[in-house]
């Protein structure tokens, strides 16, 4: 099993005050309460498949490090609430992640886009899985 | 009881056979199930940033129509039943933070049609799970013809029928819902470590392998624990575990197949109603073989 | 038109202010002020939606819609014309299509991303449920889509207003090609008049047409009776 986080840094020092604050806001979680246990990111069934574990997404917010938004872990979190309940500081990892999507997404940036999907492919799909996925991931 | 319902629009698809099972299940509990008029695609999932109220308003519009259904006298309770379990969610959460937030609701409302009645905040989403525990396992296990003996059935919940906290229908930590209506059907509840993991969800559009890498660790396991079928609530889930299982399985070789069947057509099996009303012939393995094994059909 | 009585009124034509004759439609009154229409005017009648245009009125924040050909010009107007919306029509064999909501994902996937918004709805001139025909196209209700959109005249005003960049009326016509393809089926009426064309049953009609003077043609042309 590898992970791609494997021996990734995060850089350190302080950098963005308002990045942080824009987070917090839109996500509406105190990111301050983060202790860094790793709980959220051992119960992510997608670690596996991230660049920056959630925890350490979330220490990046702390530390104003924007490069936050361009990570893959943001577009690979499925929004499946694990991590929500397994916080004992009582933040919802998952509206962090909805939010950092979002400052993406609200700049014209798509990150999945129907007009690169197969036709042969979307004619198999429930509309669920496409609505779905245009929500979280398209501008 | 008459109770509104919201199919989804995944319901008049690929799962047919979890609407046409739920409704003829409701009946034999009393509840007739009626589709609410005009409904709209709700957004299958949750608006999550904090100033997003744009989101907000396919959910609440379709409660609308709710309180009109209630006050027209079609239906009798400011209740709202929804199937999918990414419904359920989506519209739940939609009216939790309306009722909320004041802002929000008065944001929703000055967006509608004017021709719309304002957004009373009466309406209660309800999953039909809920509905059928209020009736009681007892009452349920009562009303079984066809006990599901010997049946060995995965309880899967996905995820968004029991998280976040404060939405899902049940303890996030140590659900029971699902395995206390497989023992009301007479069937076998059969544990695995994944229950309520998620199958790749939406990620299934654009990454098949990840989303094949989640729902084989769900499958690999349900065979490992020698189960004989998955029960699930949620169309995306099954699409992802039961249609793409035959895909899955060549990443994946050696898995064995298990059919993949909605609660609410286990109810209708056990209330032996007629196969119209299972609709099992539409399911992805095909869940009859095992069935027949099992003299259920 | 020059009578006494005659009451003129000021618009605003794309920001410039004209007097026009309260009584004109708001086509003619921008043909009054001097505009030339060589796109965004077709038939004059309200049937097919070149004429699209917007407006919002003195003192409102509402940004209305209208055909220019029908709409009658009020006080303090202000007004442009968006004759054409882009929009990338999609090449289909109707015949291999199957009436279903996948069809609809399939050509037009962006039905995904409609938001339930009610935006198309309040931008139509011909007051269709515009929302409503794209939510049944998305649940693969084929017939309910066609028979919503069957007043669609293809204006374009859903497709600039659409914040889920949707073009409402492909999917209306897409729906109602399907459901007379496939769920209807040919109209007996149709297939009986293309039976008597090829027997010949108008050939002496038509031949007669064709082989008439011009200056006859003409004033047959323009003493027809027009059925409304
Ligand atoms: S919501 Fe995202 S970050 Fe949280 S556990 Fe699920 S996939 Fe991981
Ligand atoms: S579980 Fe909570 S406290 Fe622990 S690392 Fe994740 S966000 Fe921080
Ligand atoms: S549906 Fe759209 S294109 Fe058709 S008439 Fe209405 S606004 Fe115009
Ligand atoms: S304007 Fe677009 S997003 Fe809004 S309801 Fe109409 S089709 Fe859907
Ligand atoms: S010119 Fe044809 S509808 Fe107005």
């Amino acid at each position: 099993m590898a992970f791609k986080d494997a021996r990734r840094t995060i850089n350190y020092g302080f950098q963005n005050e308002s990045f942080k604050f824009k987070v917090s806001e839109l996500s509406g979680e105190d990111i301050n309460l983060c202790f860094q246990c790793g709980g959220c990111s051992s119960g992510c069934p997608l670690a596996e498949e991230m660049d920056f574990l959630p925890s350490k997404i979330v220490r990046m917010i702390q530390l104003g490090r924007e490069e936050a938004l361009d990570s893959e872990t943001i577009w690979v979190c499925s929004t499946c609430f694990n991590c929500e309940v397994r916080c004992p500081r009582g933040i919802d990892v998952a509206n962090i992640m909805e939010a950092l999507r979002q400052l993406k997404l609200r700049k014209k940036y798509s990150h999945v886009s129907l007009d690169s999907l197969e036709k042969s492919k979307i004619r198999t799909l429930p509309q669920i899985a496409i609505i779905s996925n245009q929500r979280k991931l398209s501008a | 009881m008459r109770l509104a319902y919201y199919p989804g629009c995944t319901l008049k698809t690929n799962a047919k056979s979890f609407e046409i099972s739920a409704i003829a299940s409701a009946k034999v509990l009393g509840v007739e199930l009626v589709e609410l008029t005009r409904w709209n695609c709700c957004g299958t999932v949750h608006a999550l940033a904090k100033d997003d109220v744009m989101h907000y308003i396919a959910p609440i519009r379709n409660l609308i129509r709710v309180e009109e259904m209630r006050d027209e006298g079609i239906v009798d309770e400011n209740i709202l039943v929804t199937l999918c379990e990414m419904c359920f969610n989506t519209l739940k959460r939609a009216n939790t933070e309306v009722l909320k937030d004041g802002e929000k609701m008065r944001k929703v409302r000055e967006n509608m049609e004017e021709r719309d009645p304002a957004y009373r905040g009466e309406v209660e989403i309800k999953h039909f799970l809920e509905v059928v525990k209020d009736i009681g396992w007892n009452n349920i296990s009562n009303l079984v013809i066809k006990k599901l003996k010997g049946l060995r059935i995965i309880p899967y919940y996905g995820c968004l029928l029991l998280r976040p906290r404060g939405l899902g229908i049940d303890d996030p930590d140590n659900p029971t819902i699902l395995e206390s209506l497989i023992k009301s059907l007479g069937g076998e509840s059969v544990e695995i470590p994944f229950k309520s993991k998620c199958c790749g969800s939406y990620h299934t559009v654009h990454m098949e392998q990840v989303a094949s890498e989640l729902s084989h660790r769900i499958l690999s396991q349900a065979a490992e624990a020698e189960a004989d079928l998955i029960m699930l609530t949620c169309p995306l889930c099954s699409y992802n575990l039961g249609d793409r299982q035959e895909e899955i399985k060549k990443s994946f070789k050696g898995l064995r197949t298990i059919p993949v069947v909605y609660f609410t057509q286990l109810m209708a099996l056990a209330f032996n109603l007629p196969a119209e009303s299972t609709g099992f012939s539409e399911n992805k393995p095909d869940p009859t073989v095992i069935l027949k094994n099992k003299d259920l059909l | 038109m020059n009578g006494k009585d005659e009451k003129f009124i000021t618009i605003y034509i794309m920001g410039k202010k004209h007097m026009v004759p309260a009584n004109l439609t708001i086509m003619k009154a921008m043909e009054y002020a001097g505009h030339q229409f060589r796109r965004g005017a077709g038939c004059r009648g309200g049937f097919c939606g070149a004429c699209s245009t917007i407006y919002r009125t003195k003192g409102s924040y509402k940004l209305q819609v209208a055909l220019a050909c029908q709409k009658i010009v009020e006080d303090g107007m202000i007004v442009t014309q968006i004759p054409f919306s882009p929009a990338d029509k999609k090449r289909y064999d109707i015949d291999r299509l199957k009436p279903e909501a996948n069809t609809f994902l399939e050509y037009y996937p962006e039905i995904s991303r409609c938001l339930a918004c009610n935006t198309c709805t309040k931008a139509c001139p011909q007051d269709i449920m515009v929302m409503d025909y794209v939510q049944a196209a998305l649940r693969g209700d084929v017939k309910e889509a066609a028979r919503l959109s069957f007043d669609c005249i293809g204006c374009g005003l859903c497709a600039v207003r659409c914040p889920a960049e949707i073009v409402p009326y492909n999917i209306g016509q897409l729906a109602r090609r399907l459901y007379s393809k496939h769920v209807v089926g040919p109209a007996s009426h149709v297939l009986n008049r293309v039976k008597e064309v090829n027997e010949g049953k108008f050939d002496e009609e038509i031949n007669k047409l064709k082989n008439m003077p011009k200056e006859e043609l003409q004033n047959l042309y323009n003493s027809r009776d027009i059925k409304v």
